[in-house]
């Protein structure tokens, strides 16, 4: 590399090497210009902030906190992603959405002991009284908190593979929910995110 | 106590509990202009912690005052930027 300036020596000089590293004035401009834009896309990165949930459950109680915390996020100005998978597509599935069952089995806390709660039809028993529950203290329904998250601008991702496993279609889910997604947009997204979420 | 700014708007939740009066108080405020105040009436205990942290923790809103009334929690909000 050759320059200019009147600061080159000989190559026998002690500077030599040195002032043969000194790049050109335009090489500086473009490298700085370089790096304002650099500094400028992670000001923008740091503006926004983000957060990623993956939600694989479909029982009526595990369905609340992805879409309770997704539209809290977005109401402090995340961006929020929520990838469903496994069960969790059931959450984003127009019909099955409205009829999200508790399991009265597996869960210690529930008010009918396992052997009782195994018997047929319980399922419904006690997603009947969390139903009655939801309504009586006005907790929003599933079905309202996908809707005011999607207004709110949370993006709910179908993973592709467990639609095609579920035998769903795209058709299925709520209009807004994006579909033909894999692992790898989620683990971007977590990449990308300031909280990172499995539910 | 009194409440000496203007209030440009009131949201009522009553009645709802969490997430909505978060969510429905930040849309409330995103229709609302620089300086503006929003009134919240809640009677979601949870209220108190939720938008005053949600506040804390949003860009462009300031928590100006929180009344806790006998049934209704009363939240003022001022919109920024």
């Amino acid at each position: 590399m050759s320059t200019d300036t009147s600061d080159t020596t000989t190559e026998d000089g002690p500077n030599g090497d040195a002032a043969e590293e000194i790049p050109s004035r335009a090489e500086l401009a473009a490298r700085v210009e370089e790096l304002e834009e650099e500094l400028s896309d992670v000001a923008a990165g740091q503006n926004s902030k983000k957060m990623s949930i993956v939600a694989t459950k479909g029982t009526l109680d595990m369905a609340y906190p992805p879409l309770i915390l997704a539209s809290t996020a977005a109401a402090f100005g995340y961006d929020v992603t929520v990838f469903h998978t496994f069960w969790g597509l059931d959450i984003l599935h127009k019909e099955r959405s409205k009829n999200l069952k508790l399991s009265s089995v597996g869960n210690p806390n529930m008010p009918v002991p396992n052997m009782v709660g195994a018997l047929p039809g319980m399922d419904r028993v006690t997603t009947s009284m969390m139903e009655k529950r939801i309504n009586d203290n006005d907790t929003a329904t599933i079905e309202e908190l996908i809707e005011t998250s999607l207004d709110m601008g949370v993006e709910f991702q179908a993973c592709q593979m467990t639609i095609e496993l579920m035998d769903y279609d795209e058709d299925n889910f709520y209009d807004g929910v994006t579909t033909g997604v894999g692992a790898a947009t989620a683990i971007q997204d977590m990449a990308d995110a300031d909280i990172q979420l499995l539910v | 106590m009194s409440v000496e700014f203007d209030i440009a708007e009131t949201l009522d939740v009553k009645g709802a509990s969490c997430p909505m009066p978060v969510v429905q108080t930040k849309s409330a405020i995103d229709d609302l202009a620089e300086g503006e105040v929003l009134e919240v009436l809640a009677t979601d205990p949870g209220s108190m912690s939720d938008l005053d942290g949600w506040a804390d923790g949003t860009d462009g809103v300031e928590m100006l005052e929180q009344v806790e009334g006998d049934d209704v929690y009363k939240h003022y909000v001022r919109k920024t930027e």
